[in-house]
């Protein structure tokens, strides 16, 4: 036994020693693997990004990581937006910053669709004349903050098309609406039918969706419409259960993830 | 009868990978295309760096015109999307664009020897440019092999390699190495000190 373990063991570390580094899990606009920001100037740096894309649409990430040895920072740079597949699918309007803090390196890396307004040029601007002057003088935060600041610019300038769901609460469609009535009519006519039974839940339920409808769309038709449908839906709905019935309504609450963006190695790299 | 006739062929093609090959076939074409757009960016900016460099260093007349020649040579071959099918051409095309690659690195050598032109703004872009863009092909090239590889590998193994054989499929040439010869030869390292600048080659 103690032997398989040794063995195991021995394997992991070889395949440690082999492999390059690891492109690590999306899960924020920044990752930071070095400690270098502290939770603040994380926050500070992810609200900033966050309200970018929500304005602008394109997707900007960060990613602070102690080395890329053996490979290049490029070539670790278009690993990881490969992986990580930053800016909308089809517009390929992402950006990654990329500092090798150990290596002393540092790459802004370009999805396709920015090549135009953040090009070579103005990319080796931004590293060479914004950042690394911060980075010589090992001031990361204000370094990335003034680099992030100049990109986000550049990419102003862009005409791109608006972002999806900028508007809050205006015009939604349809689909959407349809999708939460009977997301509701589920999980709340499963609740009630438990509790009061089944007739009185399909009352309730009807009501409360017809209610809703009149209250977003403001048509009485179509309120009538989705209390009736509801309330034939909670009557006749069968023996689903609560829990099956909510499986899988919602995805991704939080979060982020790439939208599917391409990147074609543009951009430019800088040391410092 | 017919139908069912057909029906079953195309069962059978898809199979035996006939639609591995065309996805791979149209996958190649793309990825050669795009390394086709990244050379010809690639020459597109050499005239531009050529006449900034002559500005401050017009006494480089050889390394100078290494790179234009190397650049007309380039523009020389027709570069059309049935090159891949040419391992031949292939080769020709390959080596002439290396020899490009060497020569704008011996200019780019050169130009450390000259602090004012480092410092122009438009060959510090020009130079971002042309590093931009050598890694665009890096990318271009890679992403080339990578679905070569996955197209060899459906030519080279059973049973889809009967269908390759029925409809004449073979392996598409890849890239390797370009400086396969240099890289084979020891660097000379010469610790004698030089009088002058020393010749960059």
């Amino acid at each position: 036994m103690k032997i398989l373990w040794a063995f195991l063991f021995g394997l992991m570390l070889t395949g440690a020693v082999c492999a390059e580094v690891a492109v690590p899990q999306q899960s924020q606009r920044v990752t930071d693997l070095t400690a270098t920001l502290d939770a603040q100037q994380t926050l500070a740096l992810e609200a900033r990004l966050a309200a970018f894309e929500a304005q602008k649409g394109a997707q900007i990430a960060v990613l602070i990581v102690p080395t890329t040895q053996p490979e290049a920072i490029e070539q670790y740079g278009i690993r990881v937006v490969e992986a990580w597949k930053l800016g909308r699918k089809g517009v390929d309007d992402g950006a990654l910053l990329l500092v090798a803090k150990d290596d002393h390196a540092l790459r802004i890396e370009v999805g396709y669709g920015l090549e135009g307004a953040l090009n070579d040029a103005t990319a080796h601007r931004i590293v060479d004349e914004v950042i690394v002057p911060h980075f010589k003088r090992g001031e990361f935060y204000p370094g990335m903050e003034a680099g992030l600041s100049a990109m986000i610019k550049v990419i102003e300038g862009e005409p791109l098309p608006p972002p999806k769901r900028a508007v809050v609460g205006g015009k939604q469609d349809i689909e959407s609406l349809l999708f939460m009535g009977f997301v509701i009519a589920v999980a709340l006519g499963g609740m009630l039918r438990a509790l009061l039974g089944r007739f009185p839940a399909a009352l309730v339920v009807g009501g409360v969706l017809g209610g809703l409808a009149w209250l977003v769309i403001a048509s009485g038709v179509i309120a009538l419409l989705a209390g009736a449908g509801a309330f034939v839906f909670v009557l006749l709905g069968g023996n689903r259960s609560f829990g099956s019935g909510m499986g899988g309504g919602f995805d991704g609450g939080g979060g982020f993830g790439g939208g599917g963006g391409g990147f074609g190695g543009g951009g430019a790299s800088g040391r410092w | 009868m017919r139908i069912l006739q057909i029906f079953l062929l195309t069962l059978l093609l898809s199979g035996c990978g006939y639609n591995t090959f065309q996805t791979g076939d149209e996958q190649i074409k793309a990825s050669w295309a795009e390394v086709l757009n990244q050379y010809q960016r690639r020459a597109d900016l050499i005239p531009n760096l050529v006449n900034t460099v002559k500005g401050y260093a017009a006494q480089e007349k050889e390394v100078l015109l290494g790179v234009t020649e190397a650049r007309s040579k380039v523009g020389s071959i027709q570069a059309t999307p049935e090159l891949i099918n040419d391992p031949e051409a292939f080769a020709k095309f390959q080596a002439a664009q290396g020899q490009l690659t060497s020569a704008l690195s011996r200019l780019l050598v050169v130009t450390e020897n000259y602090p004012q032109l480092k410092s122009d703004q438009n060959f510090r872009d020009l130079q971002a440019q042309l590093e931009g863009t050598e890694n665009r092909v890096t990318v271009a090239r890679n992403r080339y092999i990578k679905s070569v590889q996955e197209y060899n590998v459906a030519v080279r193994s059973f049973p889809s390699n009967l269908t390759a054989m029925l409809f004449g499929y073979t392996v598409k040439p890849s890239f390797t190495v370009e400086n396969e010869k240099e890289i084979s030869h020891a660097p000379a390292v010469d610790f004698t000190v030089p009088n002058t600048a020393p010749p960059a080659k």
